[in-house]
């Protein structure tokens, strides 16, 4: 039994030196095929901004092949942090300037009192440009601005369930009022743009700060003055920008890729809030900052001494050009004839 | 409470696709959706290694954080579900998961994308547990039956764990030490900003 043991054992050496001696540079070369493969931790390390760790998908959807694409985050991170602090302060901030604009300063009166009489200063196709870029935009900003800060403001007050509704049909609005949007802001533009370009008369405005925070100062201004020019030009600037990345938001093969998608949407947003804050400026000085500055929106029809005050050159330039059939008397009829 | 977690061996992964069917039947997923899908990196190269992928419901899920109406919520299990009655598909949960978990019925243009549809790590939705209408929207419930995903359950090659976030840990640790590699834990540093370390 031992003999035989030791036998075995003395085969087993042989073997086992035989293999030594003859093939070392085999067993080098042994390696188990499976062992040495990519690592997870390698590819995360490797990965550069915005890249993502992908392979080989089997099923149709290209996308798919992206396995982890931990940027995303970083999407997310900026939409939930940067993306709403510059909406919601740029937003309460321009609320809060106004408010103290109008504790400051109180309504605008015209000075000399109203006239009476009436100068047209926009037409029925200019006010219809107007209010419809004014509506759409409203809605789009509410029912943007929903989707940004909705959930924390809206959505516990009104539960869940009616929130879900409110929101998907404003997401339907927001994607469908941004084509009359679209119209209006090229109508707009082609409307007034001769009016806005810049010139010497701008500059003495905006040095005498546009009249607004003194009594009596009236710099004189064209149709537009330095103030109206900014904002003309922001909407359109603002509003390309809107419309642009809006319509690659809503198209997201036309915009490539999702960093891409991504971004647009960053920019998007961030141009909305801060068009939001211009626009609310707007409007106040448009209704309750300035007497009778709405009806240049409204009926058309500007009282005179107004016109004279804010819009002298404009005003000198239209009597010019039509005579007295500029200005209409009180009651806005037409002259009559004398008996 | 468990914290439910998916972790994929690669190293034992044959990319037998079965993962994907299997959750596919499991729960009646419409054409074009794909709750689970299965990529192979380094394809043909030497060292390649497939990876069955899906919803990782992660610490602080970035969806949830982008979501306008705020439909995502986590179980007591920490799976991440949400409720296609309130979901607008608006999309924004796509483009914030890393995983690209997120599908949508339609392709996207013209916000037409419909109700997101995901991994529901075989737990269903905010309705009632096993009830039919759970079952249309969001497929089967296993997990309220006392039951793990179908697709790690009938993984061939035990490749996909699913279960208590440290228990998988734990057998994917074993087996590392045992067999001496392991290509790590797919997805684990970026869904819950840790790894499996042996």
């Amino acid at each position: 039994m031992v003999h035989k043991l030791l036998k075995s054992a003395a085969t087993l050496f042989a073997v086992v030196a035989l293999f030594a001696f003859a093939a070392p540079p085999l067993a080098a070369q042994q390696v188990n095929p499976t062992e040495s493969s990519v690592q997870e931790e390698q590819l995360m390390r490797a990965l550069q901004s915005g890249e993502a760790v992908s392979g080989r998908i089997t099923i149709p959807d290209a996308r798919a092949g992206d396995l982890i694409k931990p940027d995303n985050k970083n999407w997310a991170a900026t939409h939930g942090g940067t993306v709403k602090t510059v909406n919601v302060v740029a937003i309460l901030g321009m609320l809060v300037l106004l408010v103290g604009f109008y504790m400051y300063r109180g309504k605008i009166r015209i000075e000399s009192g109203p006239s009476g009489r009436t100068i047209q200063r926009f037409n029925a196709v200019e006010r219809f440009a107007h209010w419809l870029l004014a509506a759409t935009f409203i809605i789009l900003a509410l029912t943007g601005l929903n989707l940004l800060i909705g959930r924390a403001v809206i959505l516990p007050i009104i539960g869940e369930s009616a929130f879900g509704t409110l929101s998907a049909w404003g997401k339907i609005a927001h994607n469908y009022l941004a084509w009359p949007f679209m119209a209006a802001l090229v109508i707009v533009f082609v409307a007034w743009v001769l009016h806005n370009i810049p010139n010497k008369t701008d500059i003495e405005w905006i040095k005498q700060g546009g009249g607004l925070f003194k009594k009596g100062v009236h710099p004189p201004a064209k149709k537009f003055n330095a103030g109206q020019k900014v904002i003309f030009w922001s909407v359109i600037i603002g509003g390309a920008a809107l419309s642009f990345t809006g319509v690659m938001l809503l198209f997201p093969e036309l915009a490539g890729t999702s960093a891409q998608w991504q971004l647009y949407q960053v920019i998007h947003a961030i141009v909305a809030g801060i068009m939001t804050a211009i626009i609310i400026a707007h409007i106040y000085i448009g209704s309750v900052g300035m007497e009778g500055a709405f009806d240049a929106m409204g009926s058309g029809q500007v009282d005179e001494n107004w016109a004279k005050e804010h819009h002298a050159l404009w005003v000198e330039e239209k009597q010019a050009r039509e005579g007295s059939a500029a200005i209409k008397p009180a009651g806005g009829a037409s002259p009559q004839p004398a008996e | 409470m468990a914290r439910m977690k998916f972790l994929c061996d690669a190293d034992r992964c044959i990319e037998c696709q079965a993962c994907v069917t299997a959750c596919k039947n499991e729960h009646e997923v419409p054409w074009g959706i794909n709750r689970r899908r299965v990529v192979t990196i380094n394809d043909g190269l030497p060292g390649e290694r497939s990876v069955s992928m899906a919803c990782m419901h992660c610490d602080d899920a970035p969806c949830a954080a982008v979501c306008p109406v705020d439909c995502f919520y986590t179980t007591a299990d920490a799976v991440v579900l949400h409720s296609k009655d309130t979901c607008i598909g608006c999309g924004y949960c796509f483009y914030a998961c890393p995983f690209g978990a997120p599908q949508y019925p339609r392709v996207g243009n013209f916000g037409t994308r419909g109700k997101m549809d995901k991994c529901t790590y075989c737990s269903g939705g905010p309705e009632a547990d096993m009830t039919q209408a759970e079952y249309v929207k969001y497929g089967s419930n296993r997990l309220a039956e006392g039951k793990l995903p179908l697709c790690a359950e009938m993984c061939s090659t035990k490749s996909l764990l699913a279960g208590d976030g440290d228990i998988i840990a734990d057998i994917y640790r074993e087996r590392v030490v045992t067999r001496g590699y392991g290509s790590g834990a797919w997805g684990w540093r970026t869904a819950y900003g840790e790894t499996i370390s042996v």
